[in-house]
């Protein structure tokens, strides 16, 4: 795949519209490339900012509650019309409709509160990308790292050690989700940069996401998991599985 | 009431007016669940309903004068390549809220639609294609003008040299 090619398809890849195959050689192309990568990262950057300005407007609770009521006698005759006559038909087709409503709703309030989490956690690892300090502590040694953290949170935690393996530590810093702090600490695999956020389980991001559950999302891995009453999340543009191998190295530390 | 506040935030967002919005989702609802029959299981829900309260603006005063703008022969455009790879398009980042809110009250009713059923409620390509009845392929040109227009919108409001790094 050239320059060109992508930039073509800039537009599929952060919408996540491109095919298996097509994808797998577009983020071969990203790995090596630091001009596309931009550009790429430019485009995500404005849809992740359109999402977040396009969430402007909500119902007054008024509104809500005159909908509440001009649709209740509206159904009502109906349904007890269907249910007295015998027309089970009309009955079923408005019970059906009704659990419809509540599957839905319940599905998109998860999925909702589940985006906004990601959202915000893709927000911050962009956010730490693009500044110029990434990171309050600078250091590739956890026995430095760690310890920088001491009486910033009301946790602490265990770093892994990176010798023989192929990821690298830059540093960390204190962040926030809800109000709760938490900790970033970014990683360096090869020309990828990757977040990790560790939060206290009681924080309201461990409601949102499943104990363990792997996902992408605008073309971002992510990884979460609980552990020892903490909340893991490592987000980045590196593959799954190194997004994995990042997650195992963590696991493996704080046990 | 599944989707109330997402159909009110698109609903205003193609009126522009709080009264309008109010009106049309109300007018949504009661279609919906008037003409439930239609819709047939196992097909997408959002997409239908979304479908209905865009149908429904498109005939209201409101619609009927945002159809009447032109699309710039939208569909027989190409979609061109969006993004440069300026280092400077990192400064996308500076861009504020209220700037990107401008730019999309900006946009035709056509392109500030498909930019907010993509970016904002997230559908797939094929969704907004049930929802808009039109191609795919159409979604995707349509999209990239829109975009395009956006940056463009955003270059005029002062920001030059964020939009300029994502244009070239």
């Amino acid at each position: 795949m050239t320059c060109d090619e992508l930039r073509s398809r800039l537009e599929p890849y952060v919408d996540s519209e491109l095919p298996a195959d097509e994808l797998a050689r577009f983020e071969t192309h990203l790995r090596g490339c630091a001009s596309c990568s931009a550009g790429a990262l430019s485009v995500l950057q404005m849809k992740l900012k359109t999402r977040a300005a396009g969430s402007r407007y909500t119902p007054a609770p008024d509104f809500r509650l005159r909908m509440e009521q001009s649709i209740r006698p509206t159904r009502r005759p109906a349904w007890l019309t269907g249910w007295f006559t015998g027309n089970t038909p009309k009955f079923a087709t408005a019970a059906a409709f009704a659990a419809l409503l509540l599957v839905a709703t319940l599905i998109w309030t998860i999925r909702t509160e589940r985006d906004h989490a990601f959202t915000e956690l893709a927000d911050m690892h962009v956010a730490t990308l693009a500044s110029a300090n990434p990171v309050d502590v600078v250091s590739t040694d956890r026995h430095t790292v760690k310890p920088w953290f001491a009486g910033k949170l009301p946790f602490t935690f265990n770093l892994p050690e990176l010798q023989n393996s192929e990821f690298a530590l830059d540093g960390g810093r204190v962040t926030y989700f809800e109000h709760n702090s938490g900790a970033q600490l970014l990683f360096t695999l090869r020309k990828h940069s990757l977040s990790v956020f560790i939060f206290r389980e009681q924080s309201g991001i461990s409601s949102v996401f499943p104990v363990t559950s792997t996902f992408t999302k605008l073309a971002f891995h992510v990884e979460t998991w609980s552990e020892g009453g903490l909340r893991y999340v490592v987000i980045s543009d590196a593959p799954a599985s190194d997004v994995h191998s990042l997650s195992v190295l963590l696991k493996n530390a704080a046990h | 009431m599944p989707l109330f506040a997402r159909l009110y935030n698109f609903a205003h967002w193609l009126t522009q007016d709080r009264s309008e919005a109010e009106d049309l989702v109300q007018e949504t609802c009661m279609k919906a669940l008037k003409g439930f029959d239609s819709f047939r299981q196992g097909t997408n829900f959002r997409a239908w309903i979304y479908r209905i309260l865009r149908n429904t603006f498109l005939t209201s005063r409101t619609g009927l004068k945002a159809a009447m703008l032109s699309l710039d022969d939208d569909e027989n455009n190409s979609t061109e390549p969006v993004a440069g790879t300026t280092p400077e398009s990192i400064l996308l980042a500076s861009v504020d809220q209220q700037a990107i809110q401008k730019s999309l009250e900006r946009l035709s009713v056509p392109f500030r639609e498909v930019i907010l059923l993509c970016d904002v409620e997230e559908m797939s390509y094929q969704e907004i294609s049930e929802t808009l009845a039109i191609p795919i392929g159409t979604v995707m040109s349509r999209l990239s003008r829109a975009r395009r227009a956006m940056r463009s919108s955003l270059n005029d409001a002062g920001l030059h040299g964020v939009s300029r790094g994502i244009s070239q």
